[in-house]
């Protein structure tokens, strides 16, 4: 049976098709990847399912139950982790105030427990700090714990947000672009530590990328996007071959 | 000759590092010693020494408000400042570090809410002996006090969570009236209301239930405000909050069962120095417990990015929700405290010249800071007192201040620090 249920998934902007007839179903433990590109309307899909927008048309199901109409924090805590683009950190919050926050629809207290910092809240509190720093040990940022993320190089802050992204406890886990400006050295690291995250915490992964070499080499199944319409799906190498996708990235051969 | 060209600039940190650690040894429980031995001596000899350094009283508030009234005495008045509070705070915080820290020690052993309660109780007992020499010393501590429970409270909507809210005077304004309703129908014989339902004896004791009748006035109104505002961002909630804040004043001049435009007056004066010192205590430890919290921190989270803090499971828009409210019902407290102690409210009274005050206070002492607002309240409370000569003048030199502080510290003095209860009354070294 598949973790995440995706079913004929439309949707508009005004007058334009940003996704028609999307479908998609990935299976607990799955890495896969979407791939297309620039405007092709992937960030759009992953802003569709994890319900920054309503799909026009369509049905999103996680385990079996919808996710229409839900509002993102709630897919979030239903187990949809997700990581940005241009990652969206908090800019005066420190490494480990990130990775805390991201338990907020872990935590057992309530607002009186904040105010008057009961004994439950204070427990609580612990518990999600000694697991935060479990994680950032995970991500190797450990050492970065007190600091600001804004004054961290570009790759420590895409490791933070990944350990954000883990702390909500996803059962399945967005990423986008997570090697959008990245050194070659960087993007070698990357791939070990998706690999890792995937066994690690048995997570089913779905990736956005322009990168096809750093695709090609993670994900077991692949689907092409272009203009809102999946043209091809299929294994890596049955990708690489497909002439429609040469053709969406390298454009149509001309006859001379 | 060369040497000394080299030194000059070397002089002044050098200076200021040594005092550090000279200083640096001395635990907050030292410090509150030497406060205590100077206002005993000031309680003691105050008089006399005024009188010997031609004063014609003991300076109120540190001489500061002579600078323009009588400048001539000003100097006379520093000395008397000096040989009072500096020379013994200095001594005393100094010499008693070493059994300071030890007590401290110990009492970091117990549960931190004993040492905690334990400063607060030394700090009382200075603030009761100071305040014991005048009645304007008195109402300005009060008033100090009340201001820094309203600047927190807009801190908690300005600074953590990053909203421009303006309605905090009418926020004021409801607990005001609320609270000076409760009081005045329950407790006191007055024009508008006529006897009192209950005996006028019992009345201190429900001053906490009026006070939380106030806050939830105040609540209530901020409801009003924050469901529709925050379905938009930014510029709308200021226009909003700031519409509020007049619909508040012209609504409480139209209601005449609540005097109206004359305002209402005759509460009790059940604002004394402990119950707005033990207000003030009790606002600053739920408010720092809260933005201490993975709960509170979620503000900052909405602030620095909507969108990733609901990817990361943050409820957005109940915890806009919650810290437009909580903010709200304490400044509702604050009306009260301040109806209260000034027997007197107006409509007219909380407007934009107290908007003014109250965001300079905030902007001034620093944004996401509970330091930074005790620090901006009191400020800016002391200059607003001292340059009361000025009379409407000084609402030129403020916003002046207040601009230079934006140029040079574009988010206040003491803007986003941590405030550990734990450390502070913890032992140095």
């Amino acid at each position: 049976m598949s973790l995440l249920q995706v079913e004929d998934m439309t949707h508009f902007f005004g007058g334009l098709r940003a996704v028609s007839g999307y479908r998609l179903s990935i299976a607990a433990g799955e890495i896969r990847g979407l791939i297309g590109p620039n405007g092709a309307g992937k960030t759009t899909i992953f802003n569709l399912i994890t319900g920054i927008h309503t799909p026009t048309k369509g049905s999103i199901r996680l385990e079996n139950r919808s996710l229409i109409g839900l509002r993102p924090h709630q897919i979030a805590a239903r187990g949809l982790g997700r990581t940005f683009q241009n990652m969206l950190l908090w800019r005066h919050m420190t490494v480990l105030e990130h990775v805390k926050l991201a338990h907020y629809a872990q935590l057992k207290y309530g607002l009186a427990g904040a105010f008057f910092g009961t004994r439950l809240c204070r427990a609580e509190e612990e518990r999600v700090e000694e697991n935060a720093h479990r994680l950032l040990e995970t991500f190797d940022v450990a050492r970065f714990a007190h600091q600001n993320v804004t004054q961290l190089p570009y790759g420590v802050q895409r490791r933070v947000e990944m350990a954000r992204a883990m702390a909500t406890r996803p059962k399945i886990l967005f990423l986008d672009e997570p090697t959008a400006g990245m050194t070659p050295e960087e993007l070698v690291q990357m791939i070990g530590i998706i690999r890792q995250i995937h066994s690690e915490f048995k997570v089913a992964i779905l990736l956005i990328e322009h990168r096809l070499k750093f695709v090609m080499e993670l994900c077991q199944r692949i689907q092409t996007l272009v203009f809102g319409e999946v043209i091809a799906e299929g294994t890596p190498e049955e990708i690489k071959n497909n002439p429609q996708v040469i053709e969406a990235y390298l454009g149509k051969e001309e006859v001379a | 000759m060369g040497g000394s060209d080299l030194n000059q600039p070397m002089l002044k940190p050098v200076l200021i590092k040594r005092l550090r650690d000279f200083f640096a040894p001395v635990p907050a429980l030292a410090w509150l010693a030497g406060i205590l031995c100077a206002v005993l001596i000031e309680y003691q000899w105050g008089d006399a020494l005024a009188v010997a350094l031609y004063l014609p009283k003991v300076p109120p508030l540190f001489g500061a408000t002579l600078v323009l009234k009588q400048p001539l005495l000003f100097p006379w008045a520093m000395l008397f400042v000096c040989l009072v509070y500096g020379v013994p705070i200095v001594l005393i915080g100094r010499l008693t570090a070493g059994p300071a820290n030890r007590a401290a020690a110990a009492l970091g052993r117990m549960p931190v809410w004993v040492s905690v309660l334990l400063h607060l109780l030394l700090l009382y007992i200075a603030l009761h002996i100071w305040t014991e020499t005048s009645d304007y010393r008195l109402q300005v501590a009060k008033l100090i006090m009340i201001a820094v429970m309203l600047t927190l409270s807009l801190n908690v909507i300005n600074g953590y969570m990053g909203e421009f809210s303006c309605s905090h005077p009418g926020f004021m304004a409801l607990g005001a009236y609320m609270a000076s309703v409760f009081s005045l129908l329950l407790f006191k014989a007055d024009r508008v209301f006529g006897a009192p339902v209950l005996p006028e004896a019992w009345g201190p004791y429900f001053f906490p239930l009026a006070l939380a009748a106030g806050g939830m006035a105040a609540a209530l109104g901020a409801l009003v405000v924050a469901i529709p505002s925050f379905r938009t961002r930014g510029d709308y909630l200021a226009i909003i909050s700031l519409a509020f804040m007049f619909i508040v004043k012209s609504a409480i001049e139209n209601i005449d069962a609540i005097g109206g435009p004359r305002g209402l007056g005759g509460q009790p004066h059940w604002s004394t120095l402990p119950a707005v010192f033990a207000g003030m205590s009790l606002c600053i430890w739920i408010i720092n417990n809260f933005v201490r919290s993975t709960l509170g921190k979620a503000l900052n989270a909405v602030r620095d990015n909507e969108t990733a803090a609901e990817a990361m499971t943050v409820n957005t828009r109940r915890t806009k929700m919650v810290a437009f409210l909580f903010g709200a019902f304490w400044a509702g407290v604050a009306g009260g405290f301040y109806a209260h102690e000034v027997r007197h409210v107006t409509p007219g009274g909380f407007g934009i010249q107290n908007l003014a005050e109250v965001l300079a206070m905030v902007y001034f002492g620093g944004l996401n800071s509970v330091v930074g607002s005790i620090v901006g309240a009191v400020s800016i409370s002391f200059l607003s007192e001292i340059l009361k000569p000025l009379l409407l003048y000084k609402w030129i030199v403020i916003p002046l201040i207040l601009i230079l502080v934006m140029i040079f510290r574009p988010t206040g003095l003491i803007a986003f620090r941590d405030f550990d209860p734990r450390r502070i009354v913890g032992p140095r070294r």
